[in-house]
């Protein structure tokens, strides 16, 4: 658990070190505010809640995730400082949640930092705080779901760009699962494959959490699924550390 | 136990490794007590740095295996990194920590806690030569410091194995002598393998040579042994024989 830290608190820093950082939260917060404001009408809808902000998010991240992880193992890899990593005493395991515990703070810093929105709801109206704050738990949810796909797709390749374009397109398929375009495709094709399909939207479970609903499944599916795309991770960095 | 009654500290057996029909190890044993330098020369892509991952517990071998202080470096690789300090090749570092962030980071992950990692990361840095630069981005630095920044990294926890793939390389002659001064200062407590170009390095540091050329170890003596090997007595024409017959 020490080692797992150590790594994340490095990898952390290395984020704030160059102005990757800055860059990527002011996009984040001025994409995620224009949409809430503008295309969610959030004044005009009279109501003293966060769904336009809710409801835009899931696409925003899937922009940005994999614009977070893309350098997690791609860039370790074209610097070779893989190998100094892996030849110290730890396991890749270790590693691998490490550098994933990393994004996933900062992705919890750039959405800490949409408080704001919280305020002028809070001030215009009187609004559900709980459903405020389980909202929050799923946004974070799918975040780590998005950086989990994110840093398997960069343990895939030394090339940045391919691992940005690759988590984009993985998360996206994850993201349009439950969508009726997607679903009454599938249904009228290959009926099994839309059972599945639904079974693995992520934006799905994360709408439950939107609405106020926080519930053991779901829970549990992000966990496994969070778990699997770590443990693939393992597995690539293991096959593909030296080529 | 080795003949002279040193502990072995570095055991390699039978270590291959294939990419797809393409042999880059072939079949490499050897061991290294406590007191030897191993000067592991060969040309390029010989198979020199491959060898040396392998050791690391870096690259997973195709056949055989390599053991550090009796630890497996593929079954208990943890324990085997823990007693070895290792220089990859080109010495990489992270380029936006500072020296001495960079270091802390090491010797916190090598278990050191509180006071004690300060306590490493000075003698690290003052083994070195670091002291003028320990403030300073490792980017920003001259090639010289970038691998003595690895050097540092390598011997901030005093293994008693250490693997350096080319120490001395991009260093200016100075630097480069203070580098064997410090391997020579080491040698009784370590067991010790660099991988060099560079001949007189072997004479001037290394207890033991190896040869390594396509993969397969063509010669394992000491360096006097090694320069009778041709009649001008010359390391440079003995490694022209050994690699060129191995080649043609």
């Amino acid at each position: 658990m020490r080692n797992i830290l150590i790594i994340a608190g490095r990898e952390l820093s290395a984020y704030f070190a160059t102005p990757v950082a800055t860059v990527f939260i002011v996009i984040f917060l001025v994409l995620q505010g224009t949409l809430t404001f503008n295309l969610g009408n959030f004044f005009d809808r009279g109501q003293a809640d966060l769904n336009p902000f809710f409801n835009f998010l899931p696409w925003v991240f899937l922009l940005l995730v994999p614009a977070i992880t893309m350098r997690l193992w791609a860039e370790e890899r074209r610097l070779g400082t893989i190998e100094l990593l892996l030849t110290l005493p730890i396991t890749q395991g270790q590693a691998v949640v490490g550098k994933f515990i990393a994004a996933w703070a900062f992705c919890a810093i750039a959405l800490a930092l949409t408080f704001p929105i919280v305020l002028t709801v809070q001030y215009l109206g009187d609004p559900d705080m709980g459903v405020i704050a389980s909202g929050y738990v799923g946004a974070l949810l799918i975040a780590g779901a998005f950086l989990s796909i994110g840093s398997a797709m960069s343990a895939l390749t030394r090339n940045q760009v391919i691992a940005f374009v690759l988590g984009v397109a993985v998360c996206f398929i994850f993201a349009a699962a439950s969508y009726p375009l997607v679903t009454d495709f599938l249904s009228r094709n290959t009926p099994v494959m839309a059972e599945i399909a639904r079974r693995f939207a992520v934006v799905d479970r994360y709408q439950d959490f939107t609405r106020g609903i926080v519930s053991l499944r779901d829970l549990v599916f992000f966990a496994t699924f969070i778990g699997f795309w770590l443990f693939l991770t393992t597995v690539l960095v293991d096959q593909r550390k030296a080529d | 136990m080795s003949e002279t009654g040193q502990p072995i500290l570095i055991e390699i057996e039978g270590l291959t490794k294939r990419f797809g029909t393409f042999t880059a190890v072939d079949n490499v044993s050897f061991t290294v007590s406590r007191g030897e330098v191993v000067g592991f020369l060969g040309p390029n892509g010989a198979g020199k740095s491959t060898t040396m991952r392998m050791l690391a517990g870096f690259m997973i071998p195709t056949g055989g295996t390599a053991r550090i202080e009796g630890h497996d470096v593929q079954t208990d690789g943890v324990a085997a990194r823990r007693a070895l300090g290792f220089l990859p090749e080109g010495a990489p570092t992270y380029g936006e920590m500072s020296v001495t962030g960079f270091l802390r980071f090491c010797a916190r992950i090598r278990g050191y806690r509180g006071g004690e990692v300060t306590a490493r990361v000075v003698y690290a840095i003052g083994l070195t030569g670091l002291e003028s630069v320990r403030l300073q981005p490792v980017e920003t630095l001259s090639k010289g410091f970038k691998r003595r920044v690895g050097l540092a990294q390598a011997l901030l926890h005093d293994p008693p194995v250490l693997v350096l793939d080319e120490p001395t390389d991009g260093l200016d002659p100075n630097q480069k002598h203070e580098v064997r001064e410090l391997i020579k200062q080491m040698r009784p407590e370590k067991a010790i393998v660099i991988s060099t170009h560079i001949l007189e390095e072997v004479d001037a540091v290394c207890t033991r040579a190896i040869v390594i050329a396509n993969g397969r170890v063509v010669v394992d003596a000491t360096p006097a042994a090694l320069s009778e090997m041709h009649p001008s007595g010359k390391l440079d024409d003995v490694f022209r024989r050994l690699t060129l017959e191995e080649a043609a």
